[in-house]
Parts: C-alpha cells; sequence; structure tokens
C-alpha cells in the first residue's frame, strides 16, 4: 500500500540544514494498522506528510497503492491526496462551513454531484454518529466530536489509506478510547488501511498491527506490535512501553520492596508462548520456593496477554538460583536481589 | 448662509463623496485583494513560495503606500488624465484613490490572511484541493469576519482621501469645505461638511461591525 524507498527529508532553515527524515525504508500492507511511534520532533510528522505528498523527499521514493509518487509534478498530486484521508491532532476543521459541509468539502473537490454529495455526508454522519450536529458549527462542538467529524470528513472518499497524525493527542483519555474505536471500525469495517502517527505507546497497543519507532528521523525498530512488546530491542522502544505498560517497579518502589520483603525480589517477562502465570507458579513450587506476587501486571496488547510480574521468592538459597536459572530458560528474568544483597538490574 | 444658494451644492457634493469613494473602494478593494493574496501566497512555505516575486511586490506596496496622499494624487496627474480624460471632477480622483486604495488594502488583505491557522490550508490541501481552489473556497471564507473589519478600515480612509481630492478640484464634500467654508470664513459651512462626514463613516462602521460579528459568529 505504501513503499518508503531510502527517504531524507532535509529542511533548510536559514544556514542551518535539518534533517528530519534520515533515510527511512518501510512498507505498509494493505488492510493493516501500522503505527509509527516517536519523540517530539523524531521526525514522524514530516513522514505521514510525505505519504500524501504534502512534503517531496529530498531524495528516495514513496509510493502509494503501486504508483511512485514523490517525482509527480504537483497538478497529478492533486487526485492522490484526495485518495487519501488524512486526520489532523488539531483537527484543522472549516469554521466557515457546517459539520455537513466540511464533510462535504472533499466530496465538491472530488467533483461529487450536489444530491450524492448530500447522500454520502449523511451515511458519513450515521458512521461517526453525529447525524442530530450536521448544521452545526466546529466551534460548538467538543474536542472528541471535532476529530468525529475530522474522521467523517478524511473519509469521505472512500479513500483505501488513511493517515493520522496524532489524531487523539489533543484529546482526554475516555474520548482518546472513543475516537480509537471509530479507526478501529473504518479498519475493520470498511477495509481502510491506517498508517497511526502517535507518540503514546498505549494507542499503539490499542489499536495497530505493526509498529515502526523512529528517533531523531530514523527507523530504529519495526516489527509486530506483541513482540515489539514482548522483546523491544532499543532502550527508547522500552521507554516507550514502559508509559503504556507501568507492570515494571521504578528505582524507588524497588527500594520499598526490598525494605519491605525480605526474600529474593526477581521481575519475570509474563508472555504467549513463554511464561503464563500458571508456569510461573508451578516452577516456583516445583524447586519447593514460597512465592509471593509484590508488583506487576498483565494486560493485554494486540489482544494476546502481555505484562510482568514481581515475585518475593522465599526458600533455601540454592534452590532460588535454580529457580531463577529453570525460569530464565523460558523467558526474561531481571533479579533485583535482597535488601542485604541488591543487584542493579533495572531496565 | 443662504442655504437656496448652498443647498443643491451641497446635496451634489455628497453624491460626489459617495460616489468617488464606493467607486474607489470597489475597484482599489479587488485589486488590493488580488495583491494581498499575492503577497500572502509567495511567503516561504505558502502555496507559491517564491522570493523573487514576493520581493519585487513587497517593495511596490513599500515604495507607494508612504507618499503622501496630497502629493501622490498631483504625482500621477499624467495617468489620471489620460485615463478619466480629464484634469478634475470625480472620475479624476478615483484613478488616484483606487490606486492608493489598492496598495492600502494588500497590506490589510495579507495581515489578514498570515494569521489564519495553516492547518485549515494544510487540510484543504490534503483533501487534494488545488492551489487556486484552496485560496477561493477556504483561506478568504475563513478569514471573511477579519477581512471585513479590514476593509471597513479601508473604506474610512477613502473617504479622507475623497475629501484630500477637493485641493485639485475634484468635486466631493472636501471641495464643498474649502470653497465655501475655508475661502468664505464660514465655519458654519464646514462644520456641516465635517458633520455629513462623520455621518457617513458611521454608518459605515455600523455595517462593518455588523456583518463582521454576524460572520464572525457562526
Amino acid at each position: 500500500m505504501v513503499e518508503l524507498r531510502d527517504v531524507t527529508k532535509d529542511f533548510v532553515d536559514g544556514p542551518r540544514t535539518v534533517r528530519a527524515v534520515d533515510g527511512v525504508s518501510l512498507d505498509v500492507e494493505r488492510g493493516e494498522v501500522f503505527g509509527v511511534i516517536g519523540s517530539s520532533g523524531a521526525g514522524k510528522s514530516t513522514l505521514v506528510r510525505l505519504v500524501n505528498a504534502l512534503e517531496r523527499p529530498t531524495s528516495g521514493s514513496v509510493a502509494v497503492g503501486g504508483t511512485t509518487i514523490s517525482d509527480l509534478p504537483e497538478r497529478r498530486l492533486q487526485p492522490v491526496r484526495a485518495g487519501i484521508g488524512f486526520i489532523f491532532q488539531q483537527f484543522n476543521l472549516l469554521s466557515s462551513r457546517s459539520v455537513a459541509g466540511n464533510v462535504a468539502y472533499p466530496l465538491a473537490v472530488a467533483g461529487w454531484p450536489k444530491d450524492r454529495r448530500r447522500a454520502r455526508v449523511a451515511e458519513l454522519l450515521d458512521f461517526v454518529g453525529l447525524t442530530d450536529k450536521a448544521d452545526r458549527r466546529p466551534g460548538e462542538l467538543s474536542g472528541g466530536q471535532k476529530q468525529r467529524v475530522g474522521i467523517a470528513r478524511a473519509l469521505a472518499t472512500s479513500p483505501a489509506l488513511l493517515l493520522a497524525d496524532e489524531a487523539t493527542s489533543a484529546l482526554d483519555p475516555e474520548t482518546t478510547k472513543d475516537v480509537l474505536d471509530l479507526l478501529r471500525r473504518a479498519n475493520e469495517e470498511l477495509g481502510v488501511t491506517i498508517v497511526l502517527i502517535t507518540h503514546e505507546m498505549s494507542v499503539v497497543s490499542y489499536l495497530a498491527h505493526r509498529v515502526a519507532v523512529m528517533d531523531a528521523g530514523a527507523l530504529v525498530e519495526l516489527g509486530d506490535v506483541y513482540d515489539i512488546f514482548a522483546s523491544p530491542r532499543r532502550p527508547i522502544t522500552r521507554r516507550f512501553i514502559a508509559t503504556a505498560l507501568h507492570d515494571r517497579p521504578r528505582p524507588d518502589a524497588l527500594e520499598r520492596l526490598r525494605s519491605r520483603h525480605a526474600g529474593r525480589i526477581v521481575t519475570v517477562a509474563v508472555a504467549e508462548g513463554r511464561a503464563s502465570t500458571t508456569y510461573l507458579a508451578d516452577r516456583w513450587l516445583a524447586h519447593g520456593l514460597r512465592a509471593e506476587i509484590v508488583f506487576g501486571g498483565v494486560t493485554e496488547v494486540a489482544a494476546k496477554p502481555l505484562g510482568s510480574l514481581t515475585f518475593e521468592l522465599v526458600g533455601e538459597g540454592r534452590a532460588v538460583e535454580a529457580a531463577i536459572a529453570d525460569v530464565r530458560s523460558r523467558t526474561e528474568v531481571v533479579d533485583h536481589g535482597t535488601a542485604a544483597d541488591p543487584k542493579d538490574g533495572d531496565l | 448662509m443662504d442655504w437656496t444658494e448652498l443647498g443643491p451644492s451641497f446635496a451634489l457634493a455628497v453624491g460626489q463623496t459617495l460616489y468617488m469613494t464606493s467607486i474607489s473602494l470597489v475597484i482599489g478593494g479587488l485589486l488590493g485583494l488580488a495583491l494581498g493574496v499575492a503577497l500572502y501566497v509567495t511567503r516561504p512555505r505558502n502555496l507559491w513560495p517564491n522570493r523573487a516575486v514576493a520581493a519585487v511586490l513587497n517593495v511596490l506596496v513599500n515604495v507607494v503606500r508612504p507618499i503622501p496622499f496630497i502629493i501622490f494624487v498631483t504625482a500621477i496627474q499624467p495617468v489620471a488624465i489620460a485615463i478619466a480624460g480629464k484634469s478634475y471632477g470625480p472620475n479624476y480622483a478615483i484613478v488616484a484613490m483606487s490606486a492608493m486604495a489598492t496598495f492600502g488594502t494588500s497590506r490589510i488583505v495579507e495581515q489578514n490572511l498570515v494569521a489564519l491557522d495553516p492547518g485549515v490550508v494544510e487540510a484543504a490541501r490534503a483533501m487534494g484541493a488545488g492551489r487556486l481552489r484552496t485560496i477561493l473556497t477556504v483561506v478568504i471564507p475563513e478569514a471573511l469576519g477579519p477581512l471585513i473589519l479590514g476593509y471597513t478600515f479601508v473604506f474610512v480612509a477613502v473617504v479622507d482621501m475623497s475629501a484630500v481630492v477637493g485641493v485639485v478640484a475634484a468635486g466631493g464634500l472636501g471641495e464643498f469645505a474649502l470653497v465655501y467654508g475655508y475661502q468664505r470664513y464660514n465655519y458654519a459651512v464646514t462644520w456641516i461638511a465635517v458633520a455629513a462626514i462623520v455621518l457617513i463613516v458611521q454608518l459605515a462602521q455600523l455595517l462593518g461591525s455588523t456583518l463582521a460579528r454576524r460572520v464572525l459568529r457562526r
């Protein structure tokens, strides 16, 4: 659906040249939700604007739906852009038009006749649940409602590809979930391929199938969302995951755990195909240990269980070592030691 | 004061002022809109970024705008005669007034468009709208409220110009005040002209403010 080949984008700002995107190659498959995560300034907003040719790459090529768009003249780009939906963080609705007028705008650009436009607008407002707001002005709507109008507008011409640039970053958590659910429906019911730009890992885990991690303009990690969450390779990826899961004790919490519990403190990663909670309970028991869960949690990522549990292990010293080695053969184990003998196993 | 003598002259002067002002506002307003949009779109990273064109337009506007209008009227006399066919009367004055209104309007238009959220322009482009369509259906409608207030301001400036052109025998309330008030030491007549101009400006301001409020409230 989308093919980026060694794409670089430089911005010239007076005497300085800023490289916003640095040699990125990736493919987005038809029908998937592809997340791109990065801190602000990592180049992800520029990347997504290269996909619908709002920006042109300095070098490299961009292809959408099999057509290379990075070398098309401006006039030929207009129909390409019209076939790609775009959702903005700040909604960017036209305040001079009603809700219905906003949704109708891309249809007018695409040259739809008036009666077909009206029917399509009604259909879209029904899809996003704003039929009763058709004649309101954007200024009268809440943030979540504005973004639903933004989505209806982006879906108006039935695009095969939808680009969402921080679509939920200006919204509160409750509204964020509504908007993400709407995007999921667009993907599942309408078959729209979605490229989702975000700085929130929770958004990625909720919606995306695959994720690319960007850092300083470069793509540093890419894979299935579950795999990335279960076994991240880069520190930056771990930091993003930590913001979504909150399943591992931070240093100060660890300090308190050690002082509260006399036994050995270990954190064990729980992931499908590696270690379940039942498996862990069995192992501790088999080595004659008493284990208590003192921190952590297991949640769902990409509809599969994932998380980590921190245990206090009480038992004979050699048995504890053997149990840790045993479990470590199956999954990641971080040994925090005891209060008397702390180990620096922090991630 | 003999109103049987002054009355018809006053009525004619009011008519000439309204005529000169409205025609100059229409011509200068439209040309100024085009020039202002050109100043806006040629800015860096805008719809038609073009450093050379932007520089030429800026120099042009900056050269013309500071010329005191009373000097400008006399300076472009040959052009005005060529267009109007004579060197006096309202049509002669309209040439200078329209020209100056064009340059004045262009800056006001540019300022109001620059204040527009670039996000809506980007949204229109992302939806596949061409640049001309973006200007006509997004840029100008989105800035309409402030533009109406800007044009109200321009109207008042054009009324001022319509009085200045009294010195070159263009007619209107300016010439009326000079000939029947100033030259005859008749302050009462001068103040009648002042009152008429104040009334015209007040009505225009009321109309502009009301329209802008209606557009902005949507």
